[in-house]
């Protein structure tokens, strides 16, 4: 959820609004913004799924130190969902293990 | 359950009544007065520039803030620039039965002048009911504003905020 | 290839000083920093500063971080940005763009790329929702977006005491606060403020387990006794879509590592730490350190260490006399003294002159 109204740092600022879709879904996001916090504002915390279990993961660092928060976006694996910037269009799918996107997944 | 300041961040008045920065029982009963609740030896002393009468003194860098009683007038330019927020203002004789206490407040939403609140102990503990006299927000205190609420007499060493107010997203 | 007098690895509040007072003394200076802005962790921080008033107090972190900006824009500093330092031969420095290398040669380097959040373990600590403070108020603070409403934080460090704070502020429960020593690691002040708005510390309490399908969802924390053995009976279960890990930092050493520089182990500062001098310079010869890389401690002592190591690195260079530097370097040296003074402090200063005696026994000078 978005945080509208801060004590200290003030009413959120209008920036525009893209869309994005993840896993086939269109969610609205702040362009600019990282992957990560749209998809946190949006309610998805879970980002990729481990190979062995399918366990989710999701963010964890915040700051791309960690790996955890991985995503394939816009068709290129292993990127890190903290730090990238959102763009118009973007898609973004969940990522099992290092390789398969959840769509492509054959399990 | 471990004891003391140090395990659960509650001072006691015991604890208080060493620290250099809190006022004499005599000296609270003559007016509004700074209360300063700083007991550990923290490089800081923000507090020494804040005030415009000299009334707070730090001898070295990690001293604990020292209040000269006969300089405080009460004016509570000190509050609002404490990083820790552990200076609070107390006006004993605000009316024939309630003291004001003085806080500084960094939460959404404020509370409104008139406004009848929960008062809250050091370990945010409900312990009576206050009324808002005023909520002061100033540029020098950047953000952070300091809220005045009028309580029972025999409550002025306890009580040290309120309760959160709902509604505010 | 980029040529340069002095390159500043990592881009908050330590390689922004070192960047600013190298470039004020003449020398030609580059920052290299992974993110597409500098500022490191400052801009996350939304509380005042302690310290002395002649120099930040009462100002708030994201505060310092605009000043240091403004002083920064005044130099010609070049900035080297959205850039991993990835590889180093000699003084050779190789970062990664998007998919572009480039080669930064350099006279001095800095290595200030401070630290990295640490976790514990315990059955469900995966799970999403559960996440480093540091993580926690990047999101809140930087981008304004609250990962839950009923939080749990691990750990009363003045990260987890501070970060709990402002979840308050950003509109969360912040339904408990565990700390497994039996006191308070951080400022009193800050868990007086916490205690005053009513969140519980419990201290020698830690998580016994996590629960949740794709997000966290409870939490069990249970009372733990001075062997560090949880008491069976007292655990307590909590609702929470949030648990913020607040369990220390450990300092980024792996290019100072690359550069060949010693290091030793040192809990107080978060972990294995690079030898340094009382110039900041590690047993590398060239090659200088600065801030959380240095010893994980405070913004206050890495904007300090990131001056001494401009300092020193542009004074090696030749572009200031010796007299003039000691008299910069003193100065400075006397401020992070005062720092590291009293009981959250005099440790670091004894672990930092340990540090700097055994820089200097390894390098063959005798202190």
């Amino acid at each position: 959820m978005r945080i509208i109204k801060h004590p200290i740092l003030g009413p959120l600022k209008k920036t525009k609004e893209v869309n994005i879709t993840v896993d086939g879904k269109t969610i609205k996001a702040f362009e600019g913004e990282p992957i990560a916090s749209a998809l946190i504002a949006a309610g998805i915390l879970a980002f990729r799924k481990t190979i062995k279990k399918g366990s989710p993961r999701g963010y964890f660092c915040g700051i791309g130190r960690c790996t955890d928060c991985m995503m394939i976006v816009d068709g290129v694996r292993n990127v890190r969902t903290c730090i990238t910037p959102v763009k118009e269009g973007m898609k973004i799918e969940t990522q099992i293990g290092l390789k398969e996107s959840k769509t492509n997944d054959s399990n | 359950m471990n004891k003391g300041y140090e395990a659960t961040g509650v001072l006691s008045v015991e604890d208080l009544g060493k620290a250099p920065g809190f006022p004499s029982e005599e000296r609270m009963k003559k007016g509004p007065v700074a209360v300063i609740e700083c007991v550990q030896d923290i490089p800081c002393n923000p507090c020494v520039a804040a005030c415009p009468f000299g009334a707070i003194n730090v001898e070295t860098l990690i001293g604990l803030p020292e209040l000269d009683e006969e300089k405080c007038i009460g004016c509570g330019s000190c509050i609002a620039h404490c990083p820790g927020l552990a200076i609070f203002l107390v006006d004993y004789n605000h009316s024939e039965t309630h003291a004001l206490i003085s806080f500084a407040y960094e939460f959404l939403p404020l509370p409104k002048v008139g406004d009848i609140v929960d008062a809250t102990d050091r370990s945010g503990r409900v312990v009576t009911k206050g009324k808002v006299i005023r909520v002061l927000e100033k540029k020098d205190f950047d953000h952070t504003a300091v809220i005045s609420i009028a309580v029972l007499k025999e409550y002025v060493h306890d009580v040290r905020g309120i309760a959160f107010l709902k509604g505010g997203e | 290839m980029i040529a340069t007098d002095i390159a500043v690895i990592g881009g908050g509040p330590a390689g922004l000083g070192a960047a600013i007072e190298a470039s004020k003394l003449g020398a030609k200076v580059i920052i290299v920093d992974e993110n597409k802005d500098i500022g490191g962790q400052l801009f996350k921080q939304t509380h005042k500063f302690f310290g002395s008033y002649k120099h930040y107090a009462g100002v708030r972190g994201f505060e310092i971080g605009e000043r240091l900006l403004k002083d920064v824009e005044k130099e010609d500093i070049k900035l080297q940005l959205n850039s991993t330092a990835f590889e180093l031969f000699g003084n050779e420095l190789g970062v990664i763009e998007n998919s572009n290398i480039e080669w930064i040669k350099a006279k001095k380097v800095i290595f200030s790329c401070g630290a990295s959040e640490k976790v514990i373990h315990f059955p469900g600590w995966t799970l999403p929702g559960i996440m480093g403070a540091g993580g926690a108020q990047t999101l809140i603070n930087v981008h304004r977006v609250l990962p839950g409403k009923k939080c749990l934080m691990i750990g009363s460090g003045n990260v987890g005491l501070v970060v709990s704070y402002q979840l308050l502020q950003a509109g969360a429960d912040v339904v408990a606060l565990v700390e497994a020593l039996p006191k308070i690691g951080g400022y009193g002040v800050h868990a007086s403020k916490l205690r005053r708005f009513g969140v519980p510390i419990l201290t020698s309490h830690t998580i016994k387990e996590a629960y949740g399908y794709d997000k966290v969802e409870s939490a069990t924390i249970v009372s733990i006794d001075r062997n560090w053995k949880p008491i069976p009976g007292t655990e307590k279960t909590y609702d929470v879509d949030v648990i913020c890990l607040a369990v220390g930092l450990k300092p980024n050493i792996e290019l100072p590592l690359m550069a060949g520089c010693e290091t030793t182990y040192v809990s107080l500062f978060g972990g294995r730490v690079p030898l340094h001098d009382e110039n900041m310079e590690t047993t590398a010869e060239g090659f200088y350190v600065a801030g959380d890389t240095a010893g994980v401690e405070e913004a206050d002592t890495a904007i300090d260490e990131g001056r001494l190591s401009g300092i020193a690195a542009t004074e090696a260079l030749g572009y200031v006399s010796v007299d003039e530097a000691n008299n910069l370097k003193t100065e400075i040296r006397e401020r992070l003294e005062g720092l590291r003074s009293g009981t959250f402090g005099e440790h670091r200063m004894v672990a930092k002159q340990q540090l700097i005696q055994k820089a200097n026994y390894l390098r063959g000078k005798r202190s």
